[in-house]
């Protein structure tokens, strides 16, 4: 590890030093340290790269992460310059994670808050059981996406896979492209002004000027299924 | 006239018994299957069915209330920086607050503190109740992720990750729209008053390979302070210990069929797992062939009701064990002084398992801030405190009796069976001869 003497860049080399010494210095950051820019080189695929970050810093990853990259993740902006693994920024709680490349399966689970922004595609279960997280993905997302999804927005420049939405509860869901199908009790719903309101924010956090809200489609649930009823049974 | 042709006697069937018939008429009624909580009613295999042989002149015994046989356990010994230290080896199941009142979770932490052994949250999160008056508190990481936050984990003393427990192997939880008051509803994210769906597996993970990265995480997140216990339904313990094991538990939790739930299907209950004492031989025979046995700590629950059964678990190999429907009773869960209320219900004292439903005359299993107020969280976590030290007195009385100056040294040895049902699940003789079903040939002594 090398550390820039009067600078605020860190940087941290995953080749020479471990990841335990890695999430250990991060970790010890608080609100108001000046270490506030990490980088991280060579992450190699490597799991749990940046987790349980509790402080407002920013850490630039230099290449791919494998699984649970942000993991919990507070307060903290995290980029990935490369694809992430399964379950990027799992269970997020505030702050920023961005995915220049693509995100494998479950990425930003259960979150509760903050901005989970894939700049490439993500695969399967995108957002499952999130509650509160946003995401924007600027390609195409897979399967079982949203799937439980509780509260939060998941926001889709691209197309969506079959089953979006599957016993969705309150999250919002907008896409711009095709949805190849529908999932247990998500419908399409109407965009009325709160949306176009709520979705141009979305885009700017993200970066994105290119593309307009009237262009997409809103999705959310039918609320049919949140209390139980033996002649909804087929619908399962 | 005819003579008088005798009548034979009306002769119930077995197959089609009184509760038989009663539930398929319930469910031509309702069109929806039966849901309830607790956990396995029907009779299986048990700890009733073993005894322990004592000393004599092979053995000699220790003095009662004299010389000294040890209860502490350690658990989290493989990786954690911080093991839990126990006074005692019976520990508190995961049930969560929404299944539980807060004053029920507040006297679950109150009676395990007094006792020194710890207590654990379940699906819905950390309550500040249950953190506030719980010394130690493990905390449940669950599929549903209700209430999952970095802050709690930082917070509790351990970490369990769940991916199954015996009441329901397989299956994911359901509480009723009833239970879901505001503050519920709140700590799990989902509207007022709608049924929520606790998921079966986990979101962002599959099998023993993803779980053994899901596990790096979590420690990497809590700095590997805490041990991390992986607790399973009982259904195929050898492999699913071992391949806890292998993704790099610290404490293997092991749940019996009659481990209890807060709601699940009637058929779910009765008929998928193992018995309890099934289990344990097959989880601790993996742990040997890895050479890991009190290494990874395995507890064992499902049915544990006095100090006979927590003594006969520890001498089949367990390390611990832990208490979910007992310890309610403790706080005063099915107490016949209630009967009045339970025969309103449709029920009896012993008998009332519909803690779906919320209206629990207890005020345990219940969210209705009337019945809440009838439990008194001190006097019950006293109640529990002291059936836990009962607990306690008898597994040490018992090792005593058994020539052990710590219960940790009950041994296999020290066991026969009544039945042979029993005899080849727990691996012991048949009282009185030397026979193990499927370990032994029949004859000797």
């Amino acid at each position: 590890m090398q550390q820039l003497i009067g600078e605020l860049m860190r940087t941290f080399d995953l080749a020479k030093s471990p990841l335990r010494e890695l999430n250990e210095e991060l970790h010890r950051q608080k609100d108001g340290s000046n270490e506030a820019q990490w980088e991280v080189l060579n992450p190699r695929g490597g799991h749990a790269i940046a987790v349980g970050l509790d402080a407002p810093i920013k850490v630039d990853v230099l290449g791919s992460v494998g699984y649970y990259c942000a993991g919990m993740n507070k307060k903290a902006t995290v980029t990935v310059h490369g694809s992430a693994g399964p379950g990027v920024a799992e269970n997020m709680m505030s702050g920023k994670v961005v995915i220049k490349g693509d995100a494998s399966q479950y990425a930003g689970a259960t979150g509760h808050g903050g901005l989970l922004v894939i700049e490439g595609n993500a695969s399967s279960r995108c957002g499952i059981s999130m509650k509160g997280i946003d995401i924007v993905v600027k390609g195409n997302i897979g399967h079982m996406s949203a799937f439980m999804a509780q509260s939060g927005h998941l926001v889709v420049l691209g197309d969506a896979g079959d089953a979006l939405g599957d016993s969705i509860y309150e999250a919002k869901l907008f896409v711009r492209g095709k949805v190849k199908s529908l999932g247990a009790d998500c419908i399409e719903k109407e965009m009325r002004p709160e949306h176009h309101e709520a979705l141009s924010k979305l885009l700017e956090g993200a970066g994105i000027k290119d593309a307009k809200t009237s262009e997409f489609r809103r999705y959310g649930s039918a609320r049919k299924l949140y209390n139980f009823n033996i002649d909804n049974a087929d619908a399962y | 006239m005819s003579p008088k042709i005798p009548l034979t006697t009306p002769r119930p069937s077995a197959t089609f018994d009184d509760y038989t018939l009663s539930e398929i008429r319930r469910a031509s009624a309702t069109g929806i299957y039966d849901i309830r909580g607790g956990g396995a009613k029907r009779r299986v295999p048990h700890f009733d069915d073993l005894l322990f042989l004592g000393a004599s002149m092979s053995r000699y015994p220790l003095e009662g209330y004299r010389e000294k046989c040890t209860t502490t356990v350690t658990l989290g010994t493989r990786f954690a920086k911080k093991p839990i230290e126990l006074k005692i080896p019976i520990t508190i199941a995961g049930m969560s607050f929404g299944a539980l009142s807060a004053n029920a979770k507040e006297a679950l932490g109150r009676g395990a503190s007094i006792a020194g052994t710890s207590t654990t949250t379940g699906d819905g999160g950390m309550t500040p109740e249950e953190r506030g008056q719980s010394k130690t508190l493990i905390y449940q990481y669950l599929p549903s992720r209700y209430g999952m936050n970095p802050d709690d984990l930082r917070k509790a003393d351990a970490i369990e990750i769940v991916v199954g427990q015996g009441a329901k192997p397989g299956g994911g939880g359901m509480l009723l729209g009833q239970k879901i008051s505001d503050r519920v509803a709140e700590m799990r994210n989902l509207p007022k008053g709608i049924d929520q769906r606790s998921a079966c597996r986990h979101p962002d993970w599959t099998g023993p390979d993803d779980l053994e990265i899901k596990i790096l995480e979590l420690r990497e997140i809590t700095n590997w302070e805490k041990p991390i216990y992986v607790k399973v339904g009982g259904t195929r313990p050898y492999y699913d210990v071992a391949l806890a094991v292998k993704a790099g538990a610290d404490v293997i939790v092991l749940d019996g069929m009659q481990g209890g739930t807060a709601a699940t299907q009637e058929v779910f209950i009765e008929h998928v797992g193992l018995p309890t004492l099934a289990c344990i031989r097959p989880a601790v025979q993996s742990l040997q062939d890895l050479g890991m046995h009190r290494k990874v700590q395995l507890i064992v629950s499902g049915g544990i009701r006095n100090g006979a059964d927590v003594a006969k678990a520890l001498a089949l190999g367990a390390d611990a064990v832990s208490i979910g429907i007992a310890a309610l009773a403790a706080l005063g869960d099915n107490d016949p002084a209630l009967e009045a209320e339970y025969e309103k219900l449709g029920t009896r004292a012993g008998c009332y398992d519909d803690w779906h439903e919320g209206r629990d005359p207890a005020g345990i299993t219940t969210q209705d801030p009337e019945l809440s107020k009838r439990l008194d969280p001190v006097r019950a976590g006293r109640r529990l405190a002291n059936y836990l030290k009962v607990m306690t007195l008898e597994v040490q009385t018992i090792a005593r009796a058994a020539g052990h100056n710590n219960i940790h040294n009950l041994e296999p040895e020290d066991l026969c069976a009544l039945t042979i049902e029993a005899a080849a699940m727990a691996r012991v003789p048949l009282a009185g001869t030397s026979w193990i079903p499927g370990v032994t040939g029949a004859g000797g002594f």
